[in-house]
Formats: structure tokens, C-alpha cells, sequence
């Protein structure tokens, strides 16, 4: 069916926007001392293609009924995605100072009920793409021409919802839905390929059924060309996009780190941090 | 006491010894599935709920219908063959179920989704109260099998279903009685915006309310019956067998009402009040679910947070065990939900 045009893209580059993502997320990371930083600073990237080069949306008007959704499986990457809203101007960069505090907007694991723009409620991690496949259902019936992107990671697919989703969304032929993989290989208890070996994902899903493409999803470029491919490729199901990602991207001493899923770290190391982002982009 | 794999039946005998007389034969064989709650002379209605849900999808077309392999088994598929192509079967998975569920009320649709209540409390538990009840959303999971009402085993005895639902912030729980009742269920619930869990009875499903002039109302408790001596506050079936054996006590002098409380949660707690308040009435509960976190505890809680103290109070439940496979007469029997139980629990309290 024909789609609306995206919007005009603005002269600020996918790599700036990436850039100030990353720094939206630090400066939420440091009002709290602690968090999925490392997360947030990895899918950058893919969020700023999301936000700034695939997805139809009304800054406005989160919900807006012809906007492309986003959802967040993922619930504790709510600050990588507060961090891309914001940049979105979704919501407004003073708020930044009040992620995770009392009575905030941001809490530190995503709700629907709390945030503008935020689609559902994660955290209880493998509802996403359960959801995603009732939204793409119903957004069918509407006849509407609406994507939706549902953002699960590696540790993440353990979860067997996951391909209960998986399987039902190639039944459905679900052509609106836009999987994406952060494969970060990190998760709770150590690297997500030795907790329980999650590979080989494009081979998972081709078998059930998707259209598979495999990215580094720190990659600008290579992003750009998944997410087109994605979007108007004919074929009648469902598409994935598999992210390789660098946890803390950007930030070499936190790169570094050795156990990098959730993030403690000093206060005067935030200034560093936000130094050594910003001298990355100036290099 | 639960059987063993190491004991044989006793009619049986033993090992090599062939079975005893065919008079010793237990005659009762495990219910099948669909078998109905109607005794021989109830009268009946086949799939209240599938046709009440067809009639109303004709003036409200934001109804879509989902199963999990289970449409035969809900009487969804009576409202799958009159509107085709508003009906979803997601397969045999209930967390998807509960999931696209969500996703299809979060675009606006109100899904009515079915599936045995074992599986949605148990299965589905985190999907139903993270994608639906935390955003209160319009979703109605409709759920066949409630209780003990299958012969099965636990394995589809769904006997604590309801504390498992009470313990769920938002969602509303409703028990109905009869065909008569799920009739008028069915547009009450989808009139409520938010989230419902409805227990069903399926198939050929007893009429009983209508010659007490009863209509459904969300959130309300109904005098079905008075009486003097003993009030017998019930749900689902248990109604049903609450004002048989009501009518058996008549015939002992024993005089007792019935309040009918179909919806469980929220519970109409000054309709309760009222009637347990009453001097001189012994409370007794009766509900087809375990005696932990049902109607019983619901209305003893609300009793003694109010200060009300009937002259004596009694819960007619079933045992807080995993209870046994047979067929469901027996297990009625059994565990003391049939009517000749009760007529006895209650003579013997008195």
C-alpha cells in the first residue's frame, strides 16, 4: 500500500544525532551514578537511525495515529531511548535531569503509562514481539501503512515468548513488523554466548520464516542501507535486523570494562566519560 | 489421600487375581472434555458465550476474538464462523495470546481472548498482568474450565485461579451462574473499560436464573433467595447448587438464602455487609475454587475489617490439595461441591 513520505530530513548528520544520543545518555547516567550506560552508548547508533532516518513520527504528537511505533522490549534500555526522545524532541531536554527520581517521567525501566512516546511497558523481559504482532495485527485491520520496530537483545532471546512471537509474526506474514537484535553479547550473569549460546541468529530465523539481515550496528552506513532494505523489500513477512553492537561505544575506558552490563561509575569519571565522547566526535 | 502408582484400584484385587464381581465396578468414567454440568432434567443452552459474542460484534465492530488452539473448547468458534474474518487463532501458545492481545487493544480493538483458565493463571500470569492489567487495558480473557470442572486432573483443574487473579491490581473477576447469566455478562463486560477475566462454563451450560427474574449487573451482588437461618453467599455453579440444596434444607426446616456473587473482584461489599449483618444468620461461602484466596477469604476479610460477625461463618471450598482425576459427579461428591455435600456441611454445622 502506498506510504507517506518521511519527513525532510534535517541537516544535523545520523552521526551527529548518534553523538548527542550518547551524550543524552550520559548526562541521564551520571544523575544517577549507576545504569545500563554501556547499553545505551552501544545501540546509539540504531536508534539514531530509527529516530532520524526510518521511522514517521509527530515530535507534537506522540500518538500520532500514522506514526511508525517503537517498541521497547528491553525495558532497562529505557535510557538509551529517553536519550534518542529527547533528541527527538519527544521530550524535552530539561527533563533529562529528573531520570530514575521520585515522581519522574523516566523511570528507570521503560513504562508505557509514564512516558510520552514510550509504546508499552518492558522489562519483564520477551514481550515485545508478543505485542509487536498484536500491534501489526491491528494495525492491518486499520489498513494503516505504519511500521513497527520492536528492539529485543541477545540475552533476551532466551525467553521462549520470543519465538512464540517469532513463529506467529511469519504465520501472520507480518510485513509492518521491523525485528531488531541488539547483540551485544553482555547479559546479567556474563557474555550472553557462553550463559546460553544464542547463535547462529540468522540461520533461527530465516528457518522461522523472517527476512534476515545481519549489520554492525555501530555502523552508520551500514545501518541505513538494513533499514531501507527493510522497509521496502516486497516479500510478505516479517523482518529482522541483527545488531552487532560494542557496549559503551565511544567511550573507551568503559569499552574496556570487563563487566559492562550494568555500570557503576564515579563521579568525577562522568566528566571524563562526557570528555572523551566529545573528543571523539572532534577527532 | 491421594491414590499411589504403587496400589491398584481396590475392586480390582490383586495382581493375577482378575477383577472382582461387575456389581463392584465403579460405573463413573473420567468426564470427557465437553461433557456437560446439566443434570438429565436441566434445561440447557448450547455456547451462551460464543453466541452472546457474535450478537454483540454486530453493533460493535471493534470486537476481534483470539484462542490458543482452544476455539472449539471456549465456544469461540460459534463467533469465529459468524464473523471469519475478525477471528485470530494465535496456535497453542497463551503467551503469545495475551501478548498480541495487548498489542491489538493498544491499537484500539477489544479482543476477547479464550483459552482454558489453568493456562491463562498459570501459563500467561506475567503477560496478562504486564502487558494488560499495568496498562488497563480492554482485553477480556474468557476461560473455560474454571475450577474443578473437568475430570482431567491438575493439570486442567484450575482451582486457584481466582486468588491468583485477586492478587492482579485493575483486573475485574467474574463467575457467572448459568447460560442465562453469560448472556448478560458478555456486553456488561465488554461495557466496563478494562481488563476482565471471566470463568466460563461452555457447551451445553444449565438455565436456571431466569425464573428468579435475575439480570446480570457489573460489580453486583443479588438476593436470590431469602432466609432465616443460614445465608450462603456463592459464585459460578456454586449458586446453582446453592439454591438446590437450599431447597433440599427447606424440607429439614432449615431456611436459607442465597446472595449471588458473580463478580468476585471488584466485590460489592455493601450489598455483602448488609446481608451478613443480619442477626441470627449463620455465613456460609460456597465456591467452586480452593478454600486459599477465593470468595470465602474475599468476604471474611471484608467482614471482620468491618466488624461484622455473623453467628457463625463456614467456607464450602475445595481442599487446598491438587486434587484427583475421575469423573467429575464423584469429584463433586468428593470434595463436597455437590448438593447432597453441602445439604450435609451445612446439617452438620447447625
Amino acid at each position: 500500500m502506498p506510504r507517506a513520505p518521511q519527513p525532510a530530513l534535517s541537516n544535523v548528520s545520523l552521526v551527529d544525532r548518534a553523538y548527542r544520543i550518547r551524550r543524552n545518555a550520559l548526562r541521564m547516567g551520571e544523575v544517577q551514578g549507576q545504569g545500563y550506560i554501556a547499553q545505551a552508548l552501544g545501540i546509539a547508533d540504531v536508534l539514531a537511525v530509527s529516530y532520524f532516518h526510518a521511522m514517521r513520527y509527530r515530535p507534537e504528537n506522540p500518538e500520532w495515529e500514522e506514526r511508525d511505533r517503537f517498541l521497547l522490549s528491553i525495558g532497562h534500555y529505557a535510557i538509551a531511548l529517553y536519550a534518542a526522545l529527547i533528541e527527538a524532541g519527544i521530550i524535552l531536554d530539561d527533563e533529562l535531569e529528573s531520570y530514575g527520581t521520585d515522581d519522574s517521567r523516566l523511570p528507570m525501566s521503560g513504562m508505557a503509562a509514564y512516558t510520552p512516546g514510550m509504546e508499552i511497558t518492558g522489562g519483564s523481559l520477551g514481550h515485545g514481539l508478543g505485542l509487536a504482532v498484536g500491534f501489526c495485527l491491528g494495525l492491518k485491520r486499520k489498513q494503516s501503512s505504519s511500521f513497527v520496530y520492536c528492539l529485543f537483545s541477545d540475552g533476551e532471546l532466551g525467553e521462549g515468548s520470543i519465538w512464540e512471537g517469532a513463529w506467529s509474526a511469519s504465520h501472520w506474514k507480518l510485513d509492518n513488523l521491523i525485528g531488531i537484535v541488539d547483540v551485544n553479547n553482555q547479559q546479567a550473569d556474563g557474555p550472553a554466548s557462553q550463559v546460553t549460546g544464542f547463535e547462529p541468529l540468522e540461520a533461527r530465523f530465516e528457518s522461522f520464516g523472517w527476512h534476515v539481515q545481519r549489520v554492525n550496528g555501530n555502523d552508520i552506513d551500514a545501518l541505513v542501507a538494513a533499514f531501507d532494505a527493510a522497509r521496502n523489500l516486497a516479500e510478505p513477512k516479517p523482518r529482522i535486523i541483527i545488531c552487532d553492537t560494542k557496549m559503551a561505544k565511544g567511550v573507551p575506558f568503559l569499552e574496556e570494562r570487563e563487566r559492562n552490563h550494568f555500570l557503576r561509575v564515579e563521579p568525577h569519571e562522568w566528566r571524563k566519560a562526557l570528555e572523551l565522547l566529545d573528543a571523539g566526535r572532534t577527532a | 489421600m491421594r491414590r499411589s502408582k504403587y496400589t491398584r484400584p481396590a475392586w480390582l484385587g490383586e495382581q493375577g487375581e482378575g477383577g472382582q464381581d461387575t456389581a463392584d465396578k465403579p460405573r463413573l468414567t473420567t468426564s470427557a472434555m465437553i461433557a456437560s454440568l446439566a443434570g438429565p432434567d436441566q434445561r440447557t443452552k448450547p455456547a451462551p458465550f460464543g453466541h452472546a459474542l457474535a450478537a454483540l460484534a454486530e453493533s460493535r465492530p471493534e470486537i476481534v476474538g483470539l484462542t490458543a488452539d482452544l476455539a472449539k473448547y471456549t465456544d469461540l468458534h460459534v463467533f469465529a464462523k459468524a464473523h471469519p474474518d475478525r477471528f485470530y487463532q494465535m496456535g497453542m501458545a497463551e503467551q503469545l495470546l495475551i501478548s498480541a492481545a495487548a498489542g491489538m487493544a493498544r491499537e484500539g480493538f477489544m479482543p476477547f481472548a479464550t483459552t482454558y483458565a489453568v493456562f491463562a493463571a498459570r501459563r500467561a500470569y506475567d503477560f496478562i498482568c504486564m502487558a494488560i492489567a499495568e496498562e488497563n487495558l480492554n482485553v477480556k480473557i474468557v476461560c473455560a474450565l474454571p475450577g474443578l470442572t473437568t475430570g482431567y486432573g491438575p493439570s486442567h483443574q484450575a482451582t486457584e485461579d481466582i486468588a491468583i487473579f485477586r492478587g492482579m491490581p485493575n483486573i475485574a473477576i467474574i463467575d457467572p451462574c448459568d447460560a442465562h447469566e453469560i448472556e448478560q455478562a458478555v456486553p456488561a463486560i465488554a461495557a466496563h473499560n478494562g481488563p476482565v477475566y471471566m470463568r466460563l462454563l461452555r457447551g451445553n451450560v444449565p438455565v436456571v436464573l431466569d425464573e428468579y427474574g435475575y439480570t446480570f449487573e457489573f460489580g453486583k451482588a443479588k438476593t436470590l433467595r431469602d432466609g432465616h437461618d443460614v445465608l450462603i453467599v456463592s459464585s459460578g455453579l456454586m449458586t446453582m447448587r446453592a439454591l438446590e440444596a437450599a431447597e433440599a434444607l427447606s424440607h429439614d426446616n432449615v431456611d436459607v438464602g442465597v446472595l449471588h456473587v458473580p463478580t468476585i473482584k471488584p466485590l460489592d461489599e455493601a450489598t455483602i455487609l448488609k446481608e451478613a449483618s443480619r442477626t441470627g444468620r449463620m455465613v456460609v461461602v460456597a465456591e467452586n475454587h480452593t478454600i486459599v484466596g477465593g470468595l470465602g477469604e474475599a468476604v471474611a476479610g471484608l467482614l471482620m475489617r468491618s466488624g461484622v460477625f455473623p453467628t457463625a461463618f463456614r467456607q464450602i471450598a475445595l481442599p487446598d490439595e491438587f486434587l484427583d482425576a475421575g469423573a467429575l459427579p464423584t469429584l463433586h461428591d468428593r470434595y463436597g461441591l455437590s448438593v447432597s455435600a453441602m445439604t450435609r456441611s451445612i446439617k452438620g454445622w447447625l
